[in-house]
């Protein structure tokens, strides 16, 4: 039985601790497969969805009723993972690089096998996860959530021209990868 | 119009934007792609990576056992710490407040802890 999501947020904004978690439990999978799809792994996901209902139980009580609280809460985990995955780069001495080589997955996929839907599904993550963070994030949120540009260049702390142009380049090493021509195979072959 | 100055390098540059649909694509991009069967053929494969990134949404991960917890626990903190800022400043504590809410949601909140794979089940029905 689905719960009464609008009866449990009003009560948890009139400060119901046990409504809160009903949220919780009821969205929490949710949230994290989206940390997951984000950050790329399952310790930075778990932290980051433990940050993100923090910070939507302090921020409850500023969240409308017009949005989808759901919604809202995606939008809470993307900007904690933007700063998870900064924090990341950091402490890695890592570069925002865009130009790296992606190592084949597959070298003998045969794009015209009629694939397995968990298989594609995990050649589709495991892509994501070897995009580096900054073309993931935005992919994910924009071609996975449908969140708008402009929700995703907020929560990223970017313009709205970065995110597009971010979202274009992860799309096209996405496709090359995933969907490749048939010359791309060749050339990939040698 | 100068068709002949589009190579399909451009069109490649510009396919990943054009997926996004609003605002019709420049006409001479577009009549390229109307007479090139390798731009068409990428331009399908853009369709099935969109259709696959799309199929995504419908797939849900497992969390680590363990995650709920930490995310009660650490929610169970700032509420401590809200209640005594709450009582600090002479404002009534929420959580007071909150009981009789608390009772109108107890229908939901009681079919979810039955479908729950929490490992507070116990303590909530006891609670
Ligand atoms: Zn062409």
């Amino acid at each position: 039985m689905a719960p009464d999501m609008a009866g449990l947020v009003t009560a948890a904004k009139a400060g119901d601790r046990q409504a809160f978690e009903e949220l919780v439990r009821a969205t929490y999978t949710d949230a994290y497969t989206l940390a997951y799809r984000l950050t790329g792994n399952e310790e930075d996901a778990s932290d980051v969805v433990q940050e993100a209902y923090l910070r939507a139980f302090k921020s409850l009580k500023r969240f409308r009723g017009d949005a989808q609280f759901s919604t809202w809460l995606y939008r809470i985990v993307a900007n904690c993972a933007a700063t998870a995955l900064g924090k990341r780069a950091k402490n890695r001495h890592e570069t925002l690089d865009d130009d790296a080589p992606l190592a084949d997955l597959r070298p003998d996929y045969d794009p015209d096998a009629r694939l397995d839907a968990s298989v594609e599904r995990e050649r589709v993550t495991e892509a994501l996860r070897e995009l580096p963070d900054g073309l993931r994030q935005v992919v994910v949120l924009r071609d996975v959530y449908d969140l708008p540009h402009e929700a995703i260049a907020k929560e990223l702390g970017i313009s709205e021209a970065a995110a597009k142009v971010r979202l274009h380049r992860a799309r096209r090493r996405l496709r090359e990868r995933l969907f490749p021509l048939r010359g791309e195979e060749a050339a990939r072959a040698v | 119009m100068r068709s002949d100055t589009i190579t399909c390098e451009s069109v490649a540059e510009r396919l990943p934007q054009i997926m996004d649909g609003g605002g019709s694509p420049d006409p001479a991009i577009a009549g390229h792609v109307e007479a090139c069967l390798r731009c068409q053929a990428e331009l399908v494969q853009y369709r099935k990576l969109l259709r696959s990134l799309h199929q995504l949404r419908t797939e849900v991960l497992e969390p680590a056992p363990g995650t709920l917890t930490s995310i009660f626990a650490s929610i169970e903190a700032a509420g401590e710490r809200g209640a005594i800022r709450s009582i600090l400043s002479g404002r009534r504590a929420a959580y007071v407040g909150g009981i009789a809410v608390a009772t109108a949601a107890a229908g939901a909140a009681g079919a979810l802890v039955l479908a729950s794979r929490a490992r507070r089940r116990s303590l909530r029905i006891a609670s």
